[in-house]
């Protein structure tokens, strides 16, 4: 009973507060005003049972915690995660979808593989932003810009010089680094809330120097005629082109996983997890604070200007409005709702937000704000993300020293 | 040196700043009491002028003065707003409370692309005209090309409410409680602060601060969409920022600061990079002085 | 947006999806309509989707073309190039015969080589960049509208011979179209060097208000403002122009020819300068095709329908005159024959452009934009 009047009281107050928006829409030059009371009763019933639903997605919540606090049981994982820690689960897994991503471009058409080159861009930003959000815990908001950085290296370099796609690979990705490294001593003295803006402001700035610096960059208009990657010298189709470029990412994408994995648990990884949680702390241990940041910056960004040259030879098209603060919060998104410093979860985040709305295009209009209830959802809910990241566990057989922990 | 430019440039700053201003308060609010910069908080601007607009938009239909609409619009809007504050931070925030850093920031970004797109969906994509609900006044008249009727009632409308504000903080039991949980909420709540209170409290008057702004700056510049909220919301946040994030006068100042600062810099240098000096302005101040004009550097405890 | 909206979109999509994978068996001409269907620019994408529909029906309904069938591919680029590069894919891997498309001319570009490596024709009722034609890089391109130098060129001499403009100033949004036009304003001036070009400024979409750029057209002492961009600024800087007392003329674009921007400035819109497409309103042609759109959809078109209607009559009428939908015949027949559509008699040249379309000048007088003769 209690609920279900709780549920009338919210329900009648967001009908209450989408009124206006929903139900009036006013044409103030024809001065018709059109009244949409169907709306109403939409709100009002949705409402009502999510109420329920976000009630008892509290209740569950604070229930866990408690059950947490109190005995100290490990936490259940999702089933996925667990999964992948199973060896025996793990192996053919990955050997199989590894085999069916090689023999990709054969079996789909050249829109699907496409569409696939978009995924595994976003799975190598993501993978980039991971180091410096869900690693290091800085919250970074301009990584579009580093990815423009690195587009735009490209794109520029084949414009004026005819500089070709692999030469331009590796320079992307160092200007990118060298963009995020100058980025990082400025900004190294600043607190979370303040580093987000100072990035996100820092994101605009390229931006709008993008745009507004016409001679260099075109504007708005941006460049053009970009080459596609040449293999030995020959000119490819575009289908071909294609392929190969799905191979080049695919490729990147792995070396990214890998690198990554392995930055985790390196000295540097370590150093990094442990800023996020205490950064006092670290500095008391002697960790060397200014060069670990620094590096977590140059490491992310680097992945970035990668990918964005990849990006600018697959559409052999930019201009500046592809690197707005839309896409840096998208890959921000991909980070956060995959799991903060989950590689697993950058992979299930980006096909969430890149596959699903390409394969349902009739939802795009309803994407964004999907997407964004999810993003407050998830951290009302899950703040950990759909794959919580762990810690390696370090397994000593030593029987003595065993002993001596225990002493 | 040309003065007249100099001061129709300071005039339309003038302007400009008291705006950013209006916003920058509900940013200043919220951080002082909860650290948490409320991205969502442009949203609420844009939410403002879109429930102004449609307040307008059925008043015209039956006819109602320009003035009386005005005062309905600047009302209705200051309500809803004041609303959709309050449940803002009880959906978005206040499950949140004493989560890790991040995850508040990440959840206001998630409201305000929520926001945004709801707009999109109910209402338009679309920039959408706004009547002038402002007259020109007769005695304006002399300097209208500097200084016209619309600037004058922004910058007096900015004036009063910011001056109320004050002498509410200042000397209010409430705004004393407000100051108390701004700074040190544990030793208010002792004290018997009802610090969720406080809190809703401050929400609601950010948000009619930046309802104001919203159909005030609507009626002046004639247009308005979803996207009004994300450019005054940042810029608004530099303003609090540049003013010393937490000190109302603070923000007052910053928005001021700011808004002479683009006015300027457009004028004399170029109104291609107007934003990118407001920008550099904010990561500059960041850097050198995160503290702000008016801000005292937040002393770290161990 | 509404929540039966929702429904039937989820129906669409899942419809979509069903039916758009298997399209090989049918031997039908496919039309590809590629454009902004959905985001913050749906309103320019939307019509050419109609205008496409209304004349597929139609043909039809009529027997179809060369006794086949008409289908239609209808895309969604979002107008983002990254977005057109797969919808063209899609459409080449789909087998599209030809193109509608694209709407922006950022996603053009983007779409087009893999149009030119398909060899697939593309024909837009709304890309208006000049190097889309003028480049020579893109021979599958066509378009039924004029590029945006043309227009820039009418105004410049329409301001100086017309007005008798000695000082301008030129203003844009920032964007691809109005700073490209503003761009080309300012070199014909210069070029032309019977008047100067005393003030090159860009406007901030969303930014709160324009008074320093108004207040630098006062101390520019500007005889005439050529602004290039869309009605939003426009009648936004109007305004905050007439509101500060400033009398200088305003000559402005096609994205300015719009009866919102009359409706939006109100009194202030009142002589007010914009070039548009040549009046057309009274070919039959056009008549037609308004009606048609009217029955079919209850409402009254949107932007570049004429045009879309008349780049799918074109392309449908080469694709039956070649006899075929091989690429160099119909390619031929687009250049070396005039069809009548309802822009006009239209025929197009070899880089792609269409003859017997371009601008004019209207004015805005009583609250109507008049057509200057």
């Amino acid at each position: 009973m209690q609920g279900l009047k709780q549920s009338i009281i919210t329900s009648l107050w967001f009908m209450f507060l989408t009124f206006p928006i929903m139900v009036v829409r006013v044409n103030t030059i024809e001065n018709t005003v059109e009244w949409r009371w169907m709306n109403l009763a939409y709100v009002g019933v949705g409402i009502f049972i999510l109420s329920f639903v976000w009630r008892w997605a509290l209740a569950r919540k604070e229930a866990k915690q408690y059950e947490t606090e109190t005995t100290d049981k490990p936490k259940k994982q999702l089933w996925l995660s667990r999964a992948m820690e199973e060896p025996a689960v793990a192996k053919p897994a990955l050997a199989a979808i590894f085999a069916l991503s090689v023999a990709m471009p054969f079996l789909v058409s050249t829109y699907q593989t496409n569409i696939f080159i978009s995924f595994l861009l976003y799975v190598i930003l993501g993978l980039g932003l991971n180091i410096i959000v869900g690693v290091a815990g800085l919250l970074f908001l301009g990584h579009a810009a580093f990815y423009a950085i690195g587009a735009y290296s490209y794109a520029l370099l084949n414009h004026y010089f005819g500089i070709g796609f692999w030469v331009a690979l590796p320079l992307g990705g160092i200007l990118a680094c060298l963009g995020g490294i100058l980025l990082a001593f400025p900004v190294l003295r600043l607190r979370g809330d303040y580093l987000a803006i100072v990035t996100l402001g820092f994101g605009e700035i390229i931006r709008l120097v993008l745009e507004n610096w016409s001679d260099l960059t075109g504007g708005p208009s941006g460049i053009s005629n970009i080459d596609r990657p040449g293999l030995f010298g020959m000119e490819l189709s575009v289908a071909d082109a294609n392929v190969y470029i799905y191979y080049i990412v695919l490729a990147l994408a792995i070396i990214t996983m890998i690198a990554v994995q392995r930055l985790k648990n390196s000295r540097i990884g370590r150093a990094l997890q442990a800023l996020r949680e205490d950064e006092i702390a670290c500095q008391a241990m002697g960790i060397d604070r200014v060069n670990v940041k620094v590096m977590a910056f140059g490491l992310g960004t680097a992945w970035a200007g990668f990918a964005g040259v990849i990006f600018a030879a697959k559409t052999t098209f930019i201009n500046p409005a592809s690197f707005t603060f839309m896409e840096s919060a998208i890959i921000l998104s991909i980070v956060v709702l995959g799991g903060m410093g989950s590689n697993l979860g950058v992979i299930l985040g980006s096909a969430f937000l890149v596959l699903m709305p390409e394969y349902l295009r009739a939802f795009s209009e309803y994407r964004m704000i999907l997407f964004a209830a999810a993003m407050v959802l998830m951290m009302v809910f899950r703040p950990q993300g759909l794959i919580a990241p762990k810690g390696r566990k370090y397994h000593v057989d030593d029987p003595d020293l065993i002993k001596e922990g225990d002493a | 040196m040309d003065w007249e430019f100099f001061i129709e440039l300071g005039l339309g700053g003038l302007t400009r700043g008291s705006i950013y201003a209006l916003i920058a308060i509900g940013y200043t609010m919220v951080y002082g009491i909860i650290e948490l910069i409320n991205f969502a908080h442009g949203e609420i601007y844009m939410l403002g002028a879109f429930t102004g607009l449609i307040v307008a938009g059925v008043m015209g239909v039956y006819g109602f003065p320009a003035f009386a609409i005005l005062l309905m619009a600047i009302v209705i809007a200051i309500l809803y707003c004041a609303a959709y504050g309050y449940t803002m931070e009880k959906v978005a925030y206040k499950p949140l409370r004493g989560a890790a850093r991040l995850s508040p920031l990440i959840s206001a970004i998630g409201m305000s692309l929520f926001l945004q797109n709801y707009i999109i969906l109910a209402q338009t994509s679309d920039f959408l005209p706004f009547p002038t609900l402002i007259p020109d006044f007769e005695f304006m008249e002399p300097i209208a090309h500097i200084f016209g009727s619309t600037d004058l009632v922004i910058v007096a409308a900015s004036a009063v409410s910011m001056a109320a504000l004050t002498v509410f903080i200042k000397f209010t039991k409430l705004g004393k409680a407000m100051r108390a949980t701004a700074q040190n909420r544990k030793m208010a709540m002792l004290l018997g602060i009802n610090a969720d209170r406080i809190i809703s409290t401050t929400f609601i008057i950010g948000s009619s601060l930046a309802a104001l702004g919203g159909v005030l700056i609507s009626t002046h510049s004639g247009q308005l969409n979803f996207m009004i909220g994300f450019i005054a919301g940042v810029k608004a946040f530099t303003a609090a920022v540049l003013g010393g994030i937490g000190s109302i006068p603070g923000a007052m100042l910053g928005g001021l600061f700011l808004g002479l600062t683009e006015s300027y810099a457009a004028g004399y240098i170029s109104s291609d990079y107007e934003d990118v000096f407001a920008f550099s302005l904010l990561v500059i101040f960041l850097i050198f002085r995160p503290s702000g004009i008016l801000g005292k550097a937040p002393v770290e405890k161990v | 947006m509404t929540f039966s909206g929702l429904v039937k979109s989820i129906v669409t999509g899942l419809a979509v999806t069903a039916f758009c994978v298997p399209a090989f068996a049918a031997d039908t001409i496919k039309l590809g309509v590629a454009g902004a269907h959905s985001g913050d620019l749906a309103s320019y994408g939307l019509p050419t989707v109609n205008a496409a529909k209304v004349v597929v029906e139609k043909v039809n309904a009529a027997g179809g073309i060369n006794g086949k069938q008409v289908e239609l591919l209808i895309q969604d680029d979002q107008c983002k190039p990254e977005q057109a590069t797969n919808v063209a894919t899609k459409l080449v891997s789909d087998g599209a015969n030809v193109v509608l498309g694209h709407i922006c001319s950022g996603a053009t570009k983007a779409a087009l080589p893999i149009y030119t490596e398909g060899k697939l024709i593309a024909m837009s009722p709304s890309a208006t960049n000049p190097v889309l034609t003028q480049s020579g890089d893109y021979p599958t391109f066509f378009r039924t509208i004029a590029s945006d130098d043309m227009q820039a060129r009418l105004g410049v001499d329409f301001a100086i011979d017309k007005l008798g403009a000695k000082k301008i100033a030129v203003i844009h949004d920032k964007g691809d179209y109005g700073k490209g036009y503003a761009e080309f304003a300012r070199k014909f001036i210069e070029e032309g060097g019977k008047a100067e070009v005393v003030l090159f400024e860009g406007v901030t979409p969303g930014a709160p208000d324009y008074s320093a750029v108004v207040q630098k057209i006062r101390r520019s002492k500007a005889d005439v403002v050529i602004y290039g961009g869309y009605h939003p600024e426009a009648s936004k800087l109007v305004n905050q122009m007439r509101k500060k007392r400033i009398k200088a003329k305003f000559v402005s674009d096609d994205g300015v020819k719009d009866d919102t921007f009359i409706k939006v400035a109100g009194k202030n819109a009142e002589g007010v300068y914009a070039s548009g497409p040549i009046d057309v309103s009274n070919l039959p042609m056009y008549k037609e095709a308004i009606a048609a759109h009217v029955k079919m959809f209850g409402t009254e078109p949107g932007a570049f329908y004429p045009a879309a209607y008349a780049a799918t009559v074109a392309m449908l009428t080469a694709i039956e005159r070649a006899g075929s939908t091989d690429y160099d015949a119909v390619t031929a027949k687009l250049r070396s024959e005039f069809v009548d559509t309802p822009v006009g008699k239209i025929k197009f040249n070899e880089r792609g452009d269409a003859e017997g379309v371009g601008f004019s000048m209207y004015q805005v007088q009583n609250g109507k934009y008049v057509e200057l003769k």
